[in-house]
Formats: C-alpha cells, structure tokens, sequence
C-alpha cells in the first residue's frame, strides 16, 4: 500500500469513528482498563497510536478487532474523550466493507451462543457482526 | 511602463494604539515600504471602531478599509480585539450584501514586533483593492466636490 | 473654530528628505482654523520646544498640530511643552509624518502629499478636541487580604512590613491554609510545620496586621484606592479576646463524633474545637451543626470548664464595615472530589486515598501519629500504589482540563518518603509525563528511582478493585506494552487541584474577571502577572493558577509590591482619556456595563425634566472615571450612541476618516 492510500484509509477509518486519535495523550488507561487485554495482539493504545500514525493495515490484519469486547470500558474512562472502541469498531467496519470479509456469518451466531453468554455480549455480538 | 492614468485607491487603516500603530511605527523604522494610499488612524483599542467610521469612510469615497488590532489573547483591555473580531464578522456580512466586495475590507492581527507583516499586509491589501478597481457603491455623490 | 498652529518637523533630514517640510507648512496654513504654521529642523529640541511655546502665547493658539515623529516617541513631550505655555496638554495633536510617512516612501512628491493629507487629518481632530483634565482620586492607606494561606500570610507580611495596615480575611478558625496539612516541602523534605507555624505568629504578632478568622467576604464596593468591604464575623460561640486557647473545652465535650476536617475526615474530632495545635488564633470555635448545647438547648459542659467565661452560646453574626486602598485575592485552591472516578473506587475502599490524605496520615500530628497505617484496619501497607493525573489533564466533565503542577513533585516525595521510613515496602508510581520544572525538581525525582527504589511506570491504572481485603490494581505499562495485575495494600490518587468554590462569587463582587476553570485572570499574562485586569485588585498564590509554595511566596511578595507601590500615593492621577455617557441619550440598557471588562460602568436611577412639570425617574449609566482604562469597547455597543470615549470621540475621529478620504 502507498503511504497515500494509506493515508486515505486512516482517514475513512477517523471518519466513520467520528473519533479523533489526537487528542490522545498516550497514558494508557484505555489499555489498563481493557477486560480483553489478553486475548487482543494490538490493545486500544496501540489503535489510537496506529491510526494517529496511518498505519491502519496492520490494524485490519490484527485479531484484535474481532476480540475486542465492546464494553466501551475504554470509551468510557479515557480522560481525553478519545473514544478508542470507537476506533476498534472503525477499522473492523473497513475490513467488513471489504466483500466477503466478516468474520462470522450472522445466521452462524445463534448456533455459538450458550445459556451462560451474558446478554450484553451477545447485543455486542450482534453490534459487531450485523453492519 | 508607466501608467499615466493609473489608478491609486484611498485606503483607511485603523490601528490600535499598543500593537499595530507600534507595529505600522516599526516597519518605518526598519524603512520598509508600503503604499502612500494607505492612512493610518489611531484608536485606543480596535474595539473601539465603531462600524459607522468604516461605513463613513466608504461614503466618503474610500476604497478599502482595513483594522488591524493586538492577537486574540493579547488585547491590552484583555478582550477588546474579540469584540473587534464579532463584530466585523458581522459588518463585513453585511456589506458584502450591499455589494462592497469583501476584499475590500479586512480585520488583521499586527503585534508591534510585526513590522514587516504590517508592510506585508499593507502591500497585499493595496494590490487587492487596486484590482478591484473604484468604490462606487456606499459614495454618497454629495460629498463629492 | 479654534485658532491652530502647525509646526512642521524637519527631524534633521529623516523627515525633510522625503517630504518637503515647506510646501507642507504652506499647504496646511491655508487649512480652517490655522493662524500660524511654520517648519524647524528638531521641534523636540529646547529651541523648537521654545518656538511653539511663544507661538502659543503670540497667536493665542487653541491647539496645535505638531508633523513629526510616532506620538508614542514626542506627545508626552509636546504635551508639556503646551502645558508649559498655559495650553490645555490635550489639545496637541501629532502627524505621524517620520515612522508612517518619510521613513517608508522613497519619492518626495508622495511624501509631500501624504504628509499634508495626515496634517489635515490631525487639523480635523484638534478642531474637536477638548481641554481635558486628569481627575483625582485618594488612596485608603490600607489593605485587605482575602485567605490566609501562605499566600495570604506571606502578601500580608511583605505589606505590613512597608508600614501599611493589613487585615486578613480567613473564612476558617485558623489561618494556616494547605500548607498547614502537609508533612514535608519538596525538593528539601523540610517539614511544613516548621517553617509555616514561625510566619503564622509572626503575622500576629505583627501590630500592621490583624486577622479576621473565621469571616467571610460580604460584599466589595468602590474602586480602586477606595474599596468599601462589609466582612461578616461568624459567630464561634466563644469570645475571641477572652479564649485562653488551653483546651480544656477540647478534652470535655461530650460530642466526639466530629469528623476532623483539619485530618480531611480521617479521625474525629469534639464539637468544640482548636483545628491544630498551632493554631492562630489560638482560639476554640464551637461548630453548631453538633453541639448539643446549641442545638438542643441541654449540655453546656464547655462553660462549665472554662475558667476564662470565654463561651458565649447566644453570640450571633456580625458585620464589619471597612475602608481598603487595595485587595489581594489568595483564595487558594482544594483537591477536587472524586466522587465520580468509579475505577478508582475512592468511595468504596478507604484504602484509596487522595495525596492530601497521604499527608496527614505520614504526619506526626496527623490521625495515625505519623505511623503510616492502613485506613481500613490499621495495619502496616505493604504495596502501595500512585496514581497520577487523576482529573488533571482531562477534558472529561468530572476532570480538569489543565495540569495541577505540583502532582508530579509531591508523589515523588510521597513515593520517597515512604521508602525511607519503611524499607519493606513496594512502591510504584504510574505517570503520564513527570514533568520537574523546577530548581532541583528532576534530580530529586531521579533520586526516588535511583536511590530509593521506587517502581515508575509509564501508563496509567484503569480499575481498582477492593477484594479479600486487598486492592486489586489493573494498569498498564505501554514501555513493555503490558498490562499490570498489582495486589495492593493502599492506592493514593494524586488529585487535579481546583479554585477554591468560594472564587467566583468573590470575582463577581470584585468585578475581576476569570478563566474556565474558575482561576483568576492576571492584568497581562506575562508583564503583569499579579494583578487582575480591574484596577486595585491583587492575585496572590493558586487563585491565579496551579504553582507550588516557592512560587506561591515568591507571587505573594510580588503581590504585596504592586499593593505597596498603590498605597504609597497620596492620590491617584487618573488617564482623562475615559469613557463618559451622556445622560440625555442614555436609555439604561445595560450594553455598556456588559461589554466593559473593569465594571467601569454602574447604573443610576436619576430624577429628570418631564413635560408639564413633571419628573421622570431614569436610569442612565455612569463611568467611573477611576476605573476606566479607555478602551471604547462601550461606545460602540452602546445602541444609542450616548457613549462616548474622551480624546477619541467618535466626531473626531469621524473628522479624521472625512480628511483622509477628501
């Protein structure tokens, strides 16, 4: 990719979150609060850093995206009202928009979920899943 | 080649007193030169150019007006400049309506250290308003002798 | 029509060589008005001083025109030039024909003619000018300091050493301040008690100075040199002059359950009470919101011990009505609550606590005898984790958009101290930035890593969970991009810093203007960084902006400077150059005293003339030509043009645009 599309995307990707990577002033919370830390290769700095950055294809190659939770817990509690989630969900909606590129069919949902699966993470699921 | 009928513009020039009447003062001291059209009045503060002095002026046959005050932030009356700036923005809508062209009038910030950006500006803002040619809109025939 | 003189300045040859100072002189002679006009090689010179003084008296000039250099160069001297010759000085007016005409075109025949059309433009105004004279004012040789911090102490201090009398305003028992709370000073770990307690009784010991503890701000009228301020005495219950200060009223009362504010909540204290022991005044104050006396009508076991007959149970509020020259605003600041900050859980644990907090518990005076123990269950901490930046840098509703300052520097210390009395424990630090702009600010934070060990990580901490009798800390550190699981024993949130919530009213009152954070704004933020845009008004400590005790102190004695070099004038001149409002147009709108940033502008309801010999009662706006710095911004807001700005009335400079433009 040319450092000009490139550049590009990381635009579309800051317009359809609506969030802006720049006010953010690198302390971290949003990963220090991440429930899904562990199971994420890039965590929510490292989204806001490397969309700052322009470097939204690694993003799009990353696990993190169909990982992350959702839970907003990011969004919520960055002091500089950056909206990392915001910017996970921008990135995963790019890939979508790409034909054929979901991570899971909707109609496969129904058969994964369990009784024990808490109603917000299948609302989640579903905000994931279904653009 | 010379121009015989060349056609020179009047041009009125508000200054406040503490940044750009100091900054219109420095750019004679460094002797750098701006048209002799353009005539400098000094007020106190630019909030205190009242829009009628600006409409009077292009009654009076002026072809641009230009105000010039401290930076945003660094008003001597700590908030006069922001005064300036609404109600310019305002005047100038208006005039524009009128038809008197919106190069023909402009709100700059000149601090006394901007000697050149005052020549700077002054040059731009005559070749400007010389393009656009004579003011006939706002004349009031009257005054004309 | 005024009978004029022009004097045309040659300057040597840095006007004459451009501009033909003759056909200049011609030119204007032949204006309306002009009796006499001339030309002279250095019109600022005594030779050409004295030409314009003999013009004056021979041709009995009304105002003259003088074509020379910049006025901000020459009018203050052709201005005493004319005041010396029997002319009004305001009735000079100067081309700029050097900065803004010869020194910037190259051909003499433009030159010429723009010099002649900027005379005439100075003609059209002298036309309108009026004599103006400077009024006067005098100066109450007194001050008010409004809080007793260190600010407030140290202004009042500086002032009353000059001679000048001070009285200082503390809404608390005891005047004191934060800085009363803390333990130790960074960078050199000095004990705050120490060095505050010494100037607290220097202040009043001091005969220039008297404190008004335990009183509040009523009201602020006047201007400049002449402040009228109501201050209410609240009623403590026990007569200030008779309080022994021996305690005894202390160690009885029944009602113990008091939380100790003094200790931020963290012990308690009697209903009577002396906030700390070096109090000063070193006075008892009954709080009423829980004695029983006061409340239910049945105890009074204070009056019975107190052998001095100091308590007084039906004292009641009293105003204080006083005269000031001069006011200094130290308002201080407090720690924001943090109510709001869920993660942290601060409600929840009382292991979290705020660094202010930390204080009192590492302090021997404090709740625990400086014996740093576990809020929850007293035991020693073995983990202990900071928190920077909590609320600070944040541009959500419950944070602060700006840097606190000193956050960065007290942890360190925290972090240090900590280490030194208990060298079992672990200590970590999470930053953002450290940020040691200060005199030996960064090799003190490099001494809490190097020497003492001190766990700093960049990133911040996002939850805090209180479990099993532990606080369980989730957090990053993005340098090894990881994320943290830390069980710790005490958590200590260094909190953003705020204006004290009483600031804005006072700003209301005192007409002085402040930012969005409720700080106080400075006259100019770099050349005038202790004075408030209103005149007479002095900003002393944290009221103005984040800062530490040296620059607290080093503020307050520049504050006290600006105060002393008012109240040392007998009078104060006062720019004649102000705005004025013409009764007769005034319609009372109030556009004016909006727009005015020095509240220069008050309303009157005056009696006027009505048809049939009738009277009408209107209100109009009056300039304080005390208060009034010149700026103009009311003559043009106001919608009826009955506002007016002295030396630049709108006909002159109407007179002026018409010249330019003939």
């Amino acid at each position: 990719m040319t450092d000009t599309n490139a550049r590009q995307l990381a635009a579309e990707v800051i317009r359809i979150s609506g969030a802006d990577p720049k006010k953010c002033m690198k302390c971290g919370k949003c990963t220090a609060t991440c429930p899904a830390f562990e199971e994420m290769d890039y965590h929510p700095h490292q989204f806001v850093d490397l969309v700052d950055k322009g470097q939204v294809e690694k993003l799009m190659n990353a696990k993190g995206i169909w990982t992350c939770l959702s839970c907003f817990a990011c969004l919520e509690r960055c002091p500089r009202m950056v909206e990392p989630a915001r910017l996970i969900e921008a990135v995963r909606v790019a890939v979508i928009r790409q034909q054929g590129m979901n991570h899971l069919k909707p109609q496969d949902i129904p058969e994964l979920l369990d009784e024990n699966l808490p109603q917000q993470a299948i609302t989640s699921a579903f905000r994931k899943y279904a653009k | 080649m010379q121009v015989t009928n060349e056609f020179k513009p009047t041009i009125v020039a508000f200054c406040c007193n503490w940044c750009s009447y100091a900054g219109a003062d420095l750019s004679g001291t460094n002797r750098l030169s701006y048209p002799a059209n353009v005539k400098i009045i000094r007020v106190p503060c630019s909030c205190r150019v009242n829009p009628m002095f600006i409409l009077r002026a292009f009654q009076r046959g002026a072809d641009g007006v230009i105000l010039c005050g401290c930076h945003p932030g660094d008003c001597h009356y700590t908030t006069g400049n922001y005064y300036t700036r609404r109600r310019m923005t305002l005047l100038f809508s208006m005039l524009d309506y009128l038809g008197i062209e919106k190069e023909r009038t402009r709100v700059e910030w000149v601090s006394a250290a901007e000697g050149a950006k005052f020549a700077a500006t002054m040059n731009e803002f005559v070749e400007t308003v010389t393009k656009l040619g004579e003011n006939k809109r706002l004349e009031d025939l009257r005054c004309k002798n | 029509m005024q009978r004029i003189g022009v004097f045309v300045c040659w300057c040597g040859t840095n006007i004459a060589a451009t501009v033909d100072v003759e056909a200049v002189a011609e030119a204007l002679s032949h204006e309306p008005g002009v009796v006499y006009s001339t030309n002279y090689q250095y019109m600022c010179s005594q030779a050409g001083q004295d030409m314009i003084r003999d013009a004056i008296r021979e041709y009995q000039l009304g105002g003259i025109v003088i074509c020379s250099c910049s006025p901000r160069m020459h009018e203050t001297t052709f201005r005493k030039t004319a005041e010396r010759a029997g002319l009004n000085p305001y009735m000079v007016e100067i081309a700029n024909i050097r900065e803004q005409c010869s020194w910037i075109h190259k051909d003499k025949a433009t030159g010429t003619e723009k010099a002649i059309i900027l005379g005439r433009a100075a003609i059209a105004k002298v036309h309108l000018n009026a004599p103006l004279i400077a009024g006067e004012s005098p100066v109450t040789k007194r001050a008010l300091v409004i809080g007793g911090g260190i600010a407030g102490i140290q202004t009042a201090l500086d002032i009353a050493d000059a001679g000048f009398p001070v009285d200082i305003v503390e809404k608390k028992p005891t005047i004191g301040g934060k800085m009363a709370q803390i333990d130790k000073t960074f960078p050199t770990l000095d004990c705050a008690a120490c060095i505050l307690t010494p100037k607290m009784v220097d202040a009043a010991q001091n005969e220039n100075i008297r404190i008004l503890s335990y009183s509040e701000v009523e009201s602020v009228k006047g201007f400049v040199g002449n402040f009228h301020v109501t201050i209410r005495r609240k009623a403590r219950y026990v007569k200030e002059d008779v309080c022994t200060g021996c305690g005894l009223c202390t160690e009885k009362c029944p009602q113990k359950k008091v939380p100790n504010e003094f200790n931020l909540g963290l012990d308690n204290r009697r209903a009577i009470y002396i906030p700390f022991a070096q109090a000063v005044p070193k006075v008892a104050t009954i709080d009423p919101g829980y004695c029983t006396m006061l409340k239910t009508g049945k105890c009074g076991v204070c009056a019975k011990v107190c052998t001095a007959g100091a308590i007084d149970y039906k004292q009641q509020d009293t105003f204080l009505e006083e005269e000031y020259g001069a006011i200094v605003v130290a308002t201080g600041f407090n720690p924001i609550k943090l109510d709001r900050y869920e993660e942290y859980a601060y409600a929840q644990s009382p292991d979290v606590v705020t660094s202010l907090e930390f204080e009192r518990l590492m302090n021997a005076a404090g709740p625990t005898g400086g014996t740093l123990l576990r809020p929850s269950d007293g035991q020693h901490p073995h983990t202990l984790v900071f928190v920077q930046c909590v609320g600070s840098r944040e541009t959500r509703d419950c944070g602060k958009p700006y840097c606190s300052k000193i956050c960065c520097m007290y942890t360190a210390k925290h972090a240090m101290l900590c280490r030194e009395k208990y060298p079992d424990t672990e200590v970590y630090v999470f930053y953002i930035d450290v940020r040691t702009p200060g005199k030996n600010f960064d090799e003190f934070y490099r001494r809490a890593v190097e020497e003492y060990g001190v766990h700093y990580i960049k990133g911040m901490v996002g939850k805090v969970i209180p479990e099993g009798g532990k606080l369980k800390v989730q957090a990053a550190d993005l340098l090894s991009n990881e994320q943290l699981h830390i069980d710790a024993d005490m958590v200590i949130l260094a909190a953003a810093i705020e204006p004290d919530e009483s600031a804005r009213s006072l700003a209301t009152m005192l007409t002085a203007s402040m930012d969005t954070n409720d700080f106080f704004t400075e006259a100019h933020p770099k050349l005038r960084p202790v004075e408030s845009p209103t005149a007479g008004i002095f900003l002393s400590g944290v009221c103005q902006g984040p800062k530490d005790i040296p620059e607290t102190v080093a503020q307050a004695g520049a504050a006290a400077s600006k105060v002393i070099g008012l109240l040392v004038k007998d009078k104060l001149t006062c720019n004649p150059c102000v705005a004025e409002a013409d009764e007769l147009m005034c319609n009372g709108c109030s556009s004016c005293e909006k727009v005015c940033p020095y509240g220069a502008i008050t309303y009157q309801d005056k009696e006027f003339r009505g048809p049939n010999r009738t009277t009408l009662l209107r209100r109009v706006a009056q300039v304080n030509p005390a208060v009034c710095q010149g700026c103009g911004a009311c003559t043009v807001a106001c919608p009826s043009g009955a506002m007016d700005l002295k030396g630049f009335s709108t006909s002159q400079i109407m007179a002026e645009v018409d010249a330019i433009c003939k």
